[in-house]
């Protein structure tokens, strides 16, 4: 009983190892297909990630707001609900902050950029809350929600930059600047690339979620109402609330990306500006099974992903920075089918342990 | 007036097209308990099969086959991890519509040495009319399988009590293999008439975000045949009337923004989701291995 148990804490261990490392080989090993080496394919991809302090800084970029719209999705999971809508949250937060930065020049620092990142994560925190409520009060199904509110983010967003807080200085589908005092400063270490204080705040924003599950009673009562929503309903509490909750914080985190982009980065609102974050938060989120610490590390590694497949456009003749949503692709479908795996494990074992916390669909 | 009434008519039927054939995949694979979120990447790998087909073989019936084929494949891999794999459908399928956008461009790259569009296809190789008489008798098939017919009940009965079905004697993986690979079919033949019946060439991401309009329809149409058929017409009528007008004029209210429009169908879907008006209520055992 004991050797099983210490049996399955390893394999828990090695399962996100496993499912990253076969994502990552399937993927790469479809570039035999295209005509190419895949360990140089695999070498262009490390080097563009790693290769220089200027490309570190790059993927530390794309790491930050992939870390908050991880915590998007794991946070709800948390509770028992699978938050789609992080793409949608974050350009509601995205929108919040440029709107900030834009009608607010004259906000004296460091008051502004409290200012600006609380609307942000104000305006993600409404964004979820929409669904959020529709799944405690009307008992809608916050997959399909969300994915609907993700649509309606965009248009929305797409009509307020454009009508509301239009460019001045450029043709390009984008909002006017923000005012300079709005600006992050980028650090130092990274050559040009535009790493700034929204990464320790990511990184702290996950250690927040992860001492608010580990250490705290509002933390409890969300896994209690993932766990066994009867259960927590039973012992008083409030299940509804729980679940309106989640679904509200996870998309304030989502909303914080609009700090990294907005403040951090473009200086303003671009249409379109996200390639794909809030989807890619789901990989992150899985593959960490939604541990707050763990998935600032798969965060990092879909960071370097994204940067490194950036390089396969120069670096090889028939691979291009699309191969990095195939995989994602296997990443996640690797992810997924473990789960089938460890059904199929434990009936072998008939070892019986506790439920890990699964999402529910 | 009646000219542009006839018009926005013909526009609705067309753009009608992929969402309808869409809508119908998902409503096969959804009513026997498989949720569907993978129409997007079924749709638009679709399109892409689709094209590099006919530009193949200047054939759009060839093309069409791809088309379908590709979306049948991609559903086999979404069913080997929902079904005996028992994957979580929901990461399953967001992990499908993953490869899906990685799929074209990868191709094409090998290909055409381009990573968005294809080439373009010769007027004479494409559809006319076919892809929208198609999607038109679908539902009405549809309703008549599911209503009349026996194979239309073992669906029903493994959407909704699948133990009954395997007490039954008939095997419920069975009905939803079957319910998931014609889902692919149809999804893949509705991306097939983006690219080789509304457009002249596969473009990048064309499906553009109409495999989850598709089943903002399938919500509103309640999971059933005919009235699926009219959200997606409803869609298509708005979409026509936006393309048309970019942005429509209403009195008292001023020019109603572009973007307005847009969004109409997904704000649409979650009043009805929410129950204001109509609950609409899915099957049963949506989602629940056997």
């Amino acid at each position: 009983m004991i050797k099983s148990r210490s049996k399955d804490a390893i394999w828990r261990a090695l399962r996100p190892v496993i499912a990253a490392s076969v994502g990552l080989l399937v993927g790469v090993a479809f570039t035999a297909m295209a005509g190419e080496q895949p360990w140089n394919v695999l070498r262009v991809i490390l080097k563009g990630a790693f290769g220089s302090t200027y490309d570190l800084g790059l993927t530390l970029f794309y790491t930050t707001p992939i870390i908050l719209t991880g915590l998007a999705v794991a946070l709800p999971i948390k509770a028992g609900l699978f938050n789609i809508g992080a793409e949608g949250q974050l350009n509601m937060g995205a929108l919040a902050v440029a709107a900030v930065g834009i009608l607010c020049p004259q906000v004296p620092q460091p008051w502004n950029i409290l200012l600006a990142g609380t609307a942000g994560f104000a305006a993600g925190a409404f964004w979820g809350s929409i669904p959020g409520w529709l799944k405690a009060y009307r008992g809608s199904h916050e997959v399909i929600t969300t994915i609907m509110l993700n649509f309606i983010a965009a248009g929305l967003t797409g009509w307020a930059v454009l009508a509301l807080l239009p460019s001045l200085d450029s043709q390009n589908p984008e909002s006017a600047r923000i005012a300079p005092s709005y600006l992050l400063q980028h650090f130092s270490w990274f050559g040009d690339a535009p790493v700034t204080w929204a990464l320790p705040m990511a990184v702290a924003a996950a250690i927040v979620v992860w001492v608010l599950f580990r250490f705290t009673i509002p933390g409890f009562k969300l896994t209690a109402t993932g766990l066994s929503p009867e259960a927590a309903q039973v012992s008083g509490i409030s299940v509804r609330f729980q679940q309106w909750l989640a679904l509200t914080l996870g998309g304030g985190l989502a909303g914080l990306v609009g700090v990294a982009e907005v403040m951090g980065n473009s200086g303003r609102f671009r249409i379109g500006f996200s390639p794909d974050y809030g989807f890619i938060g789901i990989p992150v989120a899985l593959l960490a099974r939604a541990h707050p610490l763990g998935l600032v590390f798969s965060a990092l590694l879909f960071g370097a992903l994204q940067k490194g497949t950036a390089e396969l456009d120069l670096e090889t003749t028939y691979v291009t920075r699309d191969l990095a949503a195939m995989i994602q692709a296997m990443v996640v479908l690797a992810v997924s089918a473990e789960g089938g795996l460890t059904l199929w494990r434990r009936h072998r074992l008939a070892a019986k342990s506790m439920q890990p916390t699964r999402v529910k669909d | 007036m009646g000219e542009h009434l006839l018009d926005l008519a013909a526009a609705t039927l067309r753009l009608a097209t992929p969402l309808l054939l869409a809508a119908m995949g998902g409503l096969l694979s959804e009513r026997s308990g498989i949720i569907n979120l993978a129409l997007e990447g079924k749709m638009l790998v679709g399109a892409f099969a689709a094209a590099v087909v006919t530009l193949a073989t200047g054939s759009p019936w060839l093309g069409l086959a791809g088309g379908s084929l590709a979306g049948i494949l991609l559903a086999a891999l979404y069913g080997v991890a929902v079904l005996p794999l028992k994957a979580n459908q929901i990461v399953a399928a967001t992990g499908i519509n993953m490869l899906a956008a990685g799929i074209p461009p990868f191709v094409a790259k090998i290909l055409y040495d381009v990573t968005g569009s294809t080439p373009s296809i010769e007027l004479a190789h494409r559809f006319v009319v076919f892809p929208m008489g198609l999607a038109l008798v679908a539902p009405v098939a549809l309703w008549w399988v599911l209503g009349k017919t026996r194979a239309g009940l073992r669906l029903n009965f493994a959407g909704e009590h699948p133990e009954a079905l395997a007490a039954a004697g008939v095997s419920v993986a069975r009905v939803r293999w079957t319910a998931l690979l014609a889902a692919g079919a149809l999804a893949g033949s509705g991306g097939a008439s983006l690219s080789i019946f509304l457009s002249s060439a596969y473009s990048r991401n064309m499906s553009s975000g109409r495999g989850f309009m598709a089943l903002a329809a399938l919500i509103l149409g309640k999971w059933r045949p005919l009235p699926t058929l009219f959200a997606c017409l409803f869609f298509a009528v708005a979409d026509a009337v936006q393309i048309r007008l970019q942005g429509l004029e209403i009195a008292g209210l001023g020019k109603v923004p572009v973007q307005f429009i847009q969004i109409l169908p997904y704000v649409l879907t979650i009043i009805v989701l929410a129950g204001f008006v109509g609950k609409s209520r899915a099957p049963k055992a949506l989602g629940e291995p056997l």
